[in-house]
């Protein structure tokens, strides 16, 4: 069990070390995060996957030429060297991508697969022989690719901090640029800028942030970093600004907490738990953010569903009594008015019942229970039959649909018809404010002469 | 068996060594090459990746359930998440209406992440080499062989090579309905079959070839075996049944030439021989980029070389058509210079290209030299007669039946005069029915 002290401890970032790994992995986040943004805008958010294992034979190579050039038998790591290499292949599996692209009429996913996997292919080639060097297997370069967070150095941070301020004032001074290239590249080279030149500086700076990210969550975890926050923050917002703000905090809170979290159970790797942390947050965000959340679009779809049914309903009500002097229908009428669900009928009735549209009349027939229209559920019976007929009328007057077949089309539009434009169709039919129009076709199954009884007012 | 097997570098090659590692190299590219060709075919190349990566929560949720390492449970367990890994991708695709390259980012993450974290947990019970996951050891397969039929194989070679006939033999049987629905799914529903669910078969077929290849060659072949030799053979030719044979052609020939890369290569600078699966992803790499480059149809080298000549045989037209105009005109108006330098400055291209045009007519005896003042011969003049003839009537034609611009006419029939041929002009002729063009020049006439 983990005691409330050690909680405090991490929380209150009294480690030296902690402190390090939550400032670093917290900056990461928040950088790859921004350019993630871009990347995904622009459909290529698994370029960040060929660019991170395109590095791969360059921290190999790097590894070998500086064996062969520095003192034989030197254990020490060559930092420099080593991101140099990876910055340079990383480069150039970006430039195989685009120019794949440009080259042959191979899609987008084949080439990034291309550039990936004989890149990365090259890079275990070569590490087979940096193996074979004296001290090879103890150079870290599989840090590289499951990331050693825990472990994360000074100089660690520093590149972090480097590469992301970059990054952040890349994203800045080419706000503008960037988005147009993401939304409509077509229409950017048209206005006379650089495309080539902005994507290639977009896909450098996604290098760089890979390259820094590297080591702190490794190669495959570095990916998820720059996919996973964009595609979360996407849930919420339509708004390029929000979406940035948005993502980068979804970057750096899952960088953080996955961080605090690997520093709390150490038997947790501190790589993986910042990609299940910002999983978790995607997760979230598919269900529940209220702009594209599944939740709220399920709510959202069930709501209109009910406030269709019930204006079917209502008007069903109205139809039936409309020709005659009674005005109590009966349950088996309204069945048979329309092609509903006993049960879902039903619940209309209750739910208009309770809402006080209609009541129930008890003992007014021998069959099943009888309804009336409320007075305000009268009114609003008529007002909805009503604009169902303009709507009909405008189709057969102006969209020349046949009488026949408007009572479907004038069902499903008639429900998201917004006021104005009900106005509009009014004036438009120079209609006045009589009472009620006559139906443009027949109404229930006695008053026609048999010919098609589904189609129905 | 030393006897075939050549001697390069001065190693010593053996049956009974490499042999092994060599079958199962090629067994493992073909087994991947053919279910490739419809993951490129479908712009979903990078599942292969995808799956390999996702596959390690179920090689760790199996070890926890069956607690032993027995090759079977890791197998299905491996099997189904990669299986998952497909489906999941397909569904936040379109349930959350995400980029599909980025729903598979965020789905075999985060599968890979919870794996790691698993493998980790149970890191102190048993010893599950995540890098031996990602580049196997496919020099170690012949350590581990299995006799069936009295044919003494390594184990490995004899489950992959069940893959491979798995996959063959699923292609072979669904190759209609596999082409219809890779090119044209609602057709293919529409027609009776359900794209969706030949989909998911193609995809569970994918997730078993992976899990089969890494656990004796590691992930890092089968993601190229998966996308390079199919996007090769996707380049050279246009029929898929040719392209799929295509693509098992490479996949061995790129498994045995990486082996010898792998063996061979880094003696040349002193050190022992490297990883099998990463030379051959290096190989099938060096054959995709010769097919960029020199694919007869769509290959950059090719492509320029026909450039190249169609220019130049356009350039030689415009000569002759350039001195029979001259001719024409020295009746009326004197002849004008043709020596190699107006011509230049009438024709406007560069001084090697018109040197090489000019011999190369001079050889056909189209045209000949009368003191450096180049003219039409007999059988040149018949050909530029043809020439100007064209661009004339093209010029009468445009003008009478398609309203073109009168500015515009010379520049549309000096691009058509080169791709006329008698029956066109016969036609063409027919249609227009006079003897000059709209800028009063005669017709010539053959």
């Amino acid at each position: 069990m983990i005691a409330a002290s050690d909680w405090m401890r991490v929380l209150s970032l009294q480690d030296y070390n902690t402190r390090l790994v939550v400032l670093g992995t917290a900056v990461l986040g928040a950088a790859a995060g921004l350019i993630g943004v871009y990347t995904l805008l622009r459909r290529r958010a698994l370029m960040g996957d060929a660019i991170s294992h395109a590095t791969w034979p360059g921290i190999a190579g790097a590894y070998l030429i500086y064996q062969s050039v520095a003192d034989v038998g030197s254990v020490s790591k060559p930092h420099g060297w080593l991101l140099l290499g990876a910055t340079i292949t990383g480069l150039l599996g970006m430039a195989t991508v685009v120019a794949i692209n440009r080259l042959t009429k191979l899609k987008e996913d084949a080439a990034l697969g291309i550039a990936l996997s004989v890149f990365f292919g090259g890079g275990v080639a070569l590490r087979g022989i940096v193996q074979q060097i004296r001290g090879g297997s103890a150079a870290g370069l599989e840090s590289f690719i499951y990331g050693k967070t825990a472990s994360m150095t000074v100089v660690d941070l520093y590149w972090i901090i480097g590469a992301s301020a970059v990054v952040f004032v890349a994203a800045l001074l080419l706000r503008k640029e960037w988005t147009l290239l993401c939304f409509d590249a077509g229409f950017a080279g048209s206005e006379g800028y650089p495309t080539l030149a902005l994507d290639g500086l977009l896909m450098a700076a996604v290098t760089a942030v890979s390259i820094v990210g590297l080591q702190a969550v490794g190669l495959i975890l570095m990916i998820a970093l720059l996919v996973i926050p964009p595609a979360a923050a996407r849930f919420w917002t339509d708004d390029l600004t929000r979406l940035l703000y948005i993502s980068i905090a979804v970057g750096a809170v899952s960088g953080c907490s996955g961080a605090i979290a690997s520093a709390v159970y150490p038997n947790l790797p501190s790589g993986a738990m910042i990609v299940l942390c910002a999983a978790s947050m995607f997760g979230i965000s598919l269900l529940i953010a209220p702009a594209r959340g599944l939740i709220p679009r399920h709510w959202r779809r069930r709501h209109l569903n009910r406030v269709i049914l019930h204006q079917h309903l209502l008007r069903a009500m109205y139809e039936a009594q409309e020709e005659r002097t009674d005005d109590v229908v009966t349950f088996d009428e309204l069945i048979g008015a329309r092609s509903w669900s006993t049960r879902a009928l039903r619940r209309a009735i209750a739910a208009s019942i309770g809402d006080g549209w209609i009541i129930e009349v008890p003992g007014q027939t021998t069959s099943g229970s009888a309804l009336q229209l409320t007075r305000r559920g009268f009114a609003e019976a008529a007002r909805l039959t009503r604009e169902h007929r303009l709507w009909e009328l405008y189709l057969i007057t102006h969209a020349d649909v046949a009488p026949a077949k408007v009572d479907r089309q004038a069902d499903r539009i008639e429900h998201v018809v917004e006021p104005e434009i009900l106005a509009d169709l009014r004036s438009m039919l120079g209609e006045t404010e009589s009472p009620m129009l006559p139906s443009p076709h027949m109404v229930g199954p006695e008053s026609g002469d048999g010919t098609d009884h589904r189609v129905r007012t | 068996m030393r006897a075939i097997a050549p001697v390069i570098g001065g190693i010593d090659w053996s049956w009974s060594l490499d042999g092994p590692i060599v079958l199962v190299a090629m067994l493992c590219a073909v087994s991947a090459a053919i279910p490739g060709n419809f993951l490129v075919l479908r712009r979903m190349s990078l599942l292969g990746d995808a799956i390999s990566h996702a596959v390690l929560p179920g090689i760790a949720a199996a070890f926890f359930i069956t607690g032993s390492r027995a090759s079977l449970p890791l197998f299905i367990g491996a099997v189904v998440v990669g299986s998952l890994t497909a489906f999941f991708t397909g569904w936040v695709a379109r349930v959350g209406r995400v980029d599909e390259g980025a729903s598979m980012g965020v789905v075999f993450t985060s599968l890979f992440a919870i794996g790691l974290i698993m493998i980790v947990q149970i890191a102190d019970t048993v010893d599950l080499d995540v890098s031996c996951v990602l580049y196997g050891s496919i020099e170690t397969v012949a350590l581990d062989q299995t006799t069936w039929f009295g044919l003494t194989l390594p184990r490995a070679a004899w489950s992959i090579a069940i893959v491979c006939v798995v996959n063959l033999a699923f292609v072979t049987l669904f190759f209609k309905e596999l082409q219809l629905a890779s090119f044209d799914a609602g057709l293919a529903t529409s027609s009776g079959f359900s794209a969706a669910v030949l989909h998911y078969a193609l995809m569970i077929l994918v997730a078993i070839t992976a899990v089969a290849s890494f656990e004796s060659v590691g992930s890092v072949l089968v993601v190229a075996m998966f996308i390079v030799p199919p996007a090769t053979a996707f380049l050279l030719t246009q029929r898929l049944s040719r392209m799929i044979l295509i693509s098992i052609a490479l996949a061995v020939v790129s498994a045995v030439a990486g082996y010898v890369l792998a063996v061979a290569g880094p003696r040349a600078f002193g050190f022992e021989s490297t990883k099998v699966a990463g030379c051959i992803s290096v190989v099938a790499g060096g054959m995709f980029a010769a097919a960029v480059l020199f694919s007869p149809q769509t290959g950059v080298v090719p492509r320029r070389i026909r450039s190249r000549r169609l220019r130049r045989e356009i350039l030689r037209d415009d000569i002759l058509a350039y001195l029979f105009r001259v001719e024409e005109r020295s009746e009326s108006r004197g002849s004008a210079a043709t020596d190699f330098s107006s011509l230049r400055q009438i024709l406007l291209c560069k001084a090697s290209r018109l040197k090489r045009c000019l011999s190369e007519l001079q050889r056909d005896g189209r045209i000949a030299m009368d003191a450096l003042h180049y003219r039409l011969t007999d059988a040149g003049r018949t050909e530029a007669v043809k020439l100007v003839r064209s661009h004339r009537l093209w010029e009468t034609y445009l003008q009478d039946h398609a309203d073109v611009d009168p500015q515009r006419l010379h520049v549309h029939a000096e691009q058509m005069e080169h791709f006329t041929d008698p029956q066109l002009r016969q036609r063409l002729d027919r249609l227009t029915d006079t003897a000059t063009d709209p800028h009063g020049s005669p017709i010539p006439k053959e």
